[in-house]
């Protein structure tokens, strides 16, 4: 099924477009739901298929294009329309059209009743699309394509809802965020982009691969590469300091969140970084940034997440600090790590955001945990889902989020160094204390909600067998990565099989220092022991003793204030740079320079024209007799000369 | 030589119609309408043949036709296409049909008059694009202005006669200094040739040749004609006054196809014809243009006008063009080519979008609409696509021209410098910015107006039948740009050796 | 006929011909400037007529006749012109004719 996998993007389209041109003519929404599904379905089985193809052949053999037509032929600049079918791309497209799926199947029962379902399913679809384009493309054009084409579906889902109002402004207003903050990314990626093909003189990942290690080229030229790229990278997965837009994107319908911003499309810049693994690794300063930048997201983005009240808005700071997470692995050479973290991830993440939409589903709509409580009963089976995706997250060994979160924090000590580490699982202290916040906060404790108004009830099968089989995964998915301390040197299954996209940038960067098992077991066990103290204190306080976490926050106020406030970075960002840029727009730029100082030149040019011409036709009376008058006074004068000059 | 008169037979095919239109009587509105139509589309299918029997891989001009004109002077009436012109040739004759289409309901007054107008602008607009005489191409030049100074000044809106008489002498006097210049080129070339010639293929030879001082005004003069046409910063203003004023019609063709006419003057006499100038203005040129870009996406997002904020756009989006022409790469300049078919075809759909909400409500404010998504679904979506593919998203057109003039521009070795490319890219940013905004403000929210609900309807079939072609081009360019990009390599390389084997040293 | 010397013939005809202009200068009633004109015509012809016959050629008097003629048609037209704004004016004081001034 190799040769067909470009089924895998086709096979969305179709639904798009189907869903798109005729969606509105299709009066029964369950059709609409079964195609968009559908589409997704195949995609899967198709993948699932090359997977295991792939799987059966030589290690060496694992890497296959699967060309499809030039898209762009200009001068030395040749784009092939090609997708790349190796390692790397199959795991993210299992992880994408899976994942997907289980979104899109959940999504009939989510948006049932809403009259622009057959929108939601074609942009879901074309979003599909776009994701698939991006992991499978085989240059970075087409990843391009597939990069600026998610964010159009996130701009488009985001505003699904065009009418409503989100939070200070309107779901549009966030949507527009998105795609300007993602726009500002895709900046840096295009200059990075430019300056790969002014160096290699290519833009397809083999040849530019091949000669990054080939060719001689500066640091400071690698650096610079990767520097644009990574740009590119905050963008996409809302890192410092673009990762404002990625909480305003929660306007947007939950199965949305889960699947765009939580396990697929806010992992592409991890992809892409660990795709062009190589031209990191040789730029080790910029390797360092890039952990930096990752270790710095993962604290913040937990620390807001501990006070926030919307229980979206607290899975999408959780987001962005495992987003962070993954760039610390990647930043300190565990690209393998921080894929299987993408993936441990989205099990997890689109099952906790699914299982927040199944509340909301079940609460008509509210949002904020403090009017939650004790929801435990009404929906055992979100609770249970939602309660293994917290256990998971936390890193409660045994589920699959301890394994990709030990792996990275492990990396982070033997190769980026001690406080890498200490940052890594002071986090994940906080990630574990937020997570049992609202898993209290929502499912135990009194109930809080109106009861005239509000009866919560499950969500129908179509909505909860998604969530089982996504728990399932969350469960079970972390045992492929198995760490090497258990394992031995070759038990990483999941390792092994990513190893060869990653080995010359391993052979570049040359470490994995001589640190003992016994180092390792003993970091295990504290991470483990603060995860685990994280969520009885979370227990604690919120089940039994609200009081403390209400003196915590009058005592500490100033903080509080901040944290709730999201450290003012909206704030900050309005005032420092949007305000700017329009008011001096406005002002400066429009009213001034354009309309006085450029046009007012024109304008001027013509207006003394105008009126030196007004002064000189005076002389033009208009009057024949006093034009004849001058005339005779002319021949006249003419012949008084003549007769004197006789 | 063979002569072929296929392309005098496009010339002539408005001209004609425009004259026997003149015989209709003044109340046969609709026979106008539907003779101005069909005559357009003729020549739509004429420079169809045309396309079909280039040969793109041939550099030379072909389709030559030449006829002795005013003997003394060996001026010649010569027309011949090559791979940039004639696909600014079918850029024409693609937009003109649509355009009068879409004039169906929204002119009433004096159509005879509106149809004569239009076809004699696509004359001259064609004229413009195939002459290979430099006398022959200047009296194209002037006489396009004509027709669409009575559209603008007839149809207009309000501030019609400011509008017209600013374009009309603001152009005009660009004009006239390329019309110095060309006299003295030609001067110049009978004392190196030893014999008076208008001939294009024959100033080729003697344009470089020229000492070099003499050259760079000679670059200034027709420099500044063809950028007030385009216009590059800070020559622009006549734009959003002439767009804003000008009929819808007016607008599209405007944006789509005039303002390509000075884009393709730069890179059919400019270049050519004053290589070491060229190359030695170069970086002043591209940041002119560059400044153009940045500057243009700014006064457009805070526009409270659609048609302002889209003619600002334009400004920012030839400056991408401009940009590209400098660059003088190989990517650069078809990016370019490309990115002026883009242009008359996204603008030109933006344009005609806003043109179909004046008709139902006569607003052009933005702050007057809003949540319209819901009364006119179809619209809402075409106009998002348009938007997309203005703001440059990959698989739609956009993108292509974008990436390529970018690309080109970084690695330009005539500009030299990385920091053109890194600013010009903002503007991909800002294009965002301003056009979803807009888009925010008019389609999305609530219904912000009640007299919307009455007074909108969604877009009926014949809106659709322009529409769709256009969005047809904009999604092929973007997904296959290949059709098009094969037809300009040869033409843009040949023009670029011949820049190169004169300005090889300079680069040195 | 030559008891009077061609010297009075000029003068008349000089002196008539500067009433023409002053009358064409000074006057507002476009009949008055138009007989003006008519004046500084026949001036000219008194002029032609005198050299002619001190000269013994007859070309002079060949130039009259074509004065003439086109003063007829002249003062046809001219008359015809002025009926007209008469019409549309009910003045014909050429002060008031000014709607093609701009």
């Amino acid at each position: 099924m190799i040769n067909y996998i470009y089924l895998t993007t086709l096979l969305p389209l179709l639904g798009f477009v189907i869903n798109g041109l005729f969606g509105r003519k299709i009066k029964n929404e369950r059709i609409v739901g079964i195609i968009g599904s559908a589409t997704v379905g195949l995609s899967f089985l198709i993948v699932l298929d090359a997977f295991i193809q792939t799987l059966g052949l030589p290690v060496e053999e694992r890497s296959n294009t699967v060309n499809l037509f030039t898209w762009l032929s200009v001068g030395g600049l040749h784009i092939q329309f090609a997708y790349l079918v190796d390692q790397l791309s199959l795991t993210m497209s299992l992880i994408v059209t899976g994942v997907g799926f289980l979104i899109h199947v959940y999504s009939i029962g989510y948006m049932r009743g809403d009259k622009g379902i057959w929108r939601f399913f074609a942009y879901l679809n074309l979003f599909i699309f776009a994701m698939m384009n991006l992991v499978l493309g085989d240059n970075f054009v087409v990843l391009f394509l597939g990069w600026e084409g998610v964010g159009l579906c996130s701009y488009l889902l985001i505003g699904f809802w065009y009418d409503r109002k989100f939070e200070k402004g309107t779901t549009s207003q966030a949507a527009k965020k998105a795609f300007v903050v993602n726009r500002i990314g895709d900046f840096g990626f295009l200059l990075g982009m430019f300056l790969i093909y002014m160096t290699f003189d290519s833009l397809n990942f083999k040849e530019v691969f091949a000669r990054a290690q080939a060719f001689p080229v500066a640091e400071s030229t690698f650096g610079l590469i990767a520097l644009f790229l990574f740009i590119g990278a905050t963008g996409k997965s809302a890192q410092i300091p673009l990762f404002v837009w990625l909480p305003d994107a929660m306007a947007g319908p939950t199965p949305v969140s889960a699947l765009i911003h939580a396990a697929t499309m806010v992992t592409a810049g991890v992809y892409m970084v660990s795709r062009t693994s190589i031209l990191f690794a040789s730029a080790p300063a910029i390797m360092t940034v890039v952990a930096v930048v990752g270790a710095l997201t993962a604290l913040m983005a937990a620390t807001i997440g501990l006070v926030q009240n919307d229980i979206k808005k607290v899975l999408a700071y959780s987001t962005v600090s495992q987003l962070g997470y993954m760039f610390l692995a990647a930043g300190v050479g565990a690209f393998s790590a921080s894929i299987f973290h993408v993936m441990t991830h989205a099990f997890f993440k689109a099952l906790l955001f699914l299982g927040a939409g199944s509340v909301i589903h079940g609460m008509h709509d509210e949002q904020n945990i403090q009017k939650y409580g004790g929801l435990k009963k009404y929906m055992p089976k979100t609770y249970a889902t939602f309660f293994i995706a917290a256990l998971a997250i936390s890193g409660v060994p045994g589920l699959a989020g301890f394994f990709s979160k030990d792996e990275i924090l492990w990396n982070a000590y033997s190769n980026g160094g001690f406080v890498f580490w200490l940052i890594g699982a002071v986090t994940a202290l906080m990630t574990a204390f937020y997570m049992f916040r609202l898993v209290s906060l929502t499912f135990y404790g009194h109930e809080r909600f109106d009861h005239h108004h509000v009866h919560p009830h499950e969500s129908p099968a179509v909505m909860t067998v998604p969530l089982m089989i996504l728990a399932f995964l969350s469960v079970v998915g972390g045992y492929i990565g198995l760490p090497k301390v258990f394992a031995g040197e070759h038990g990483n299954l999941f390792e092994n099989w990513l190893e060869p996209i990653y080995a010359p940038a391993q052979e570049k960067l040359a470490m994995y220092s001589s640190s003992t098992h016994l180092e390792e077991i003993l970091l295990m066990s504290i991470s483990v022991a603060l995860a685990l103290y994280g969520i009885y204190f979370a227990l604690h306080v919120y089940r039994k003793n609200p009081k403390i976490a209400e003196n915590f926050a009058n005592r500490f106020k100033g903080l509080y204030k901040l944290l709730l406030n999201k450290y003012f970075v909206d704030e900050v960002y309005e005032a420092a740079v949007v305000q700017p840029i329009q008011k001096g727009s406005e002002k400066v730029l429009w009213k001034f320079t354009d309309a006085k100082l450029i046009d007012g030149t024109v304008n001027g040019a013509a207006t003394i024209v105008d009126k030196i011409s007004g002064v000189i036709r005076k002389v033009q009376t208009g009057v024949a007799q006093s034009y004849a008058l001058i005339m005779v006074a002319g021949i006249a004068l003419v012949l008084l000369w003549l007769i004197l000059s006789l | 030589m063979e002569q072929n008169l296929l392309l005098t037979y496009l010339l002539f095919t408005p001209v004609v119609g425009s004259v026997l239109v003149l015989f209709f009587r003044n109340e046969q509105k609709q026979l106008a309408r539907w003779f101005g139509l069909i005559v357009s589309f003729v020549a739509f299918v004429i420079s169809l043949v045309i396309y079909f029997r280039f040969d793109p891989a041939n550099p030379q001009f072909q389709f030559i036709h030449q006829v002795t004109w005013i003997k003394s002077l060996n001026i010649s009436y010569h027309v011949g296409v090559d791979g940039i012109s004639l696909l600014l040739v079918l850029l024409t004759t693609f937009l003109t049909p649509l355009t009068l289409l879409s004039t169906w309901k929204a002119i009433e007054k004096n159509v005879k008059m509106f149809t004569f107008s239009m076809l004699f602008l696509e004359a001259g607009m064609l004229g413009v694009f195939i002459s290979l005489d430099i006398f022959l191409f200047y009296i194209f030049w002037e006489a396009m202005l004509i027709p669409m100074y009575f559209i603008i000044g007839i149809w207009g809106g309000e501030r019609r006669i400011y509008a017209s008489l600013k374009f009309f002498i603001y152009t005009m006097f660009g004009s006239l200094l390329m019309l110095v210049a060309i006299i003295w080129l030609t001067v110049y070339a009978s004392g190196m040739l030893g014999k008076f010639t208008t001939s294009l293929v024959d100033l080729y030879k003697v344009g470089p040749t020229i000492p070099h001082q003499i050259q760079g005004w000679m670059f200034g003069a027709f420099f500044l004609s063809f950028a007030i046409k385009v216009p590059i910063f800070p020559l622009h203003t006549w734009l959003p006054d002439a767009h804003v004023e000008a009929p819808t019609a007016g607008s599209v063709i405007l944006a789509g196809v005039l303002l390509k006419m000075g884009t393709y003057g730069l890179i059919r006499f400019c270049l050519p014809l004053f290589p070491q100038s060229a190359v030695q203005y170069a970086p002043l040129v591209s940041v002119l243009a560059v400044i153009g870009i940045i500057y243009g996406a700014l006064v457009s997002m805070v526009q409270t006008d659609m048609k302002k904020l889209v003619a600002y756009s334009s400004v920012s989006h030839l400056g991408f063009v401009v940009l590209g022409i400098f660059a003088m790469t190989v990517e650069s300049v078809q990016g370019a080519v490309i990115q002026m078919i883009n242009h008359g075809l996204s603008t030109g759909a933006l344009f005609l979008l806003v043109g179909i909400l004046y008709e139902r409500t006569h607003r052009r404010d933005i702050a007057f609409y809003g949540g319209i998504a819901k009364i006119v679904p179809l619209y809402a979506t075409i106009l998002m696509i348009a938007s997309l593919s203005s703001i440059g998203l990959p698989g739609l057109n956009g993108f292509i021209g974008e990436f390529l003039i970018l690309l080109g521009s970084f690695k330009s070795p005539v500009l030299n410098s990385w920091w053109f490319t890194i600013f010009a890219a903002t503007g991909v940013i800002f294009a965002a910015v301003y056009l979803l905004w807009m888009y925010q403000r008019i389609v999305f929210g609530e219904v912000k107006n009640e007299e919307l609900k009455h007074e909108l309807t969604d877009m009926n079939l014949r809106e659709m039948i322009v529409m769709v072609p256009i969005l047809f081009f904009i999604v092929w360019i973007g997904v296959y740009p290949n059709t098009f990009l094969k037809l300009t390599e040869a033409s843009t390389q040949s023009i670029l050796q011949q820049v190169g084997t004169y300005t090889v040293n300079l680069l040195k | 006929m030559s008891s009077i010397p061609m010297e009075y013939y000029l003068i008349l005809s000089a002196f008539m011909f500067t009433v023409g202009v002053a009358g064409v200068l000074i006057r507002r009633n476009a009949i008055v400037v138009f007989m003006c004109i008519e004046l500084m015509l026949n001036s000219a012809n008194l002029s032609l007529v005198t050299f002619s016959s001190y000269l013994g050629n007859s070309i002079g008097q060949v130039f009259v006749f074509f004065v003439m003629t086109v003063a007829a048609a002249e003062a046809a037209v001219g008359l015809a012109i002025i009926i007209a704004i008469f019409r549309n004016k009910k003045s014909v004081n050429i002060d008031e004719i000014n709607i093609f001034k701009w």
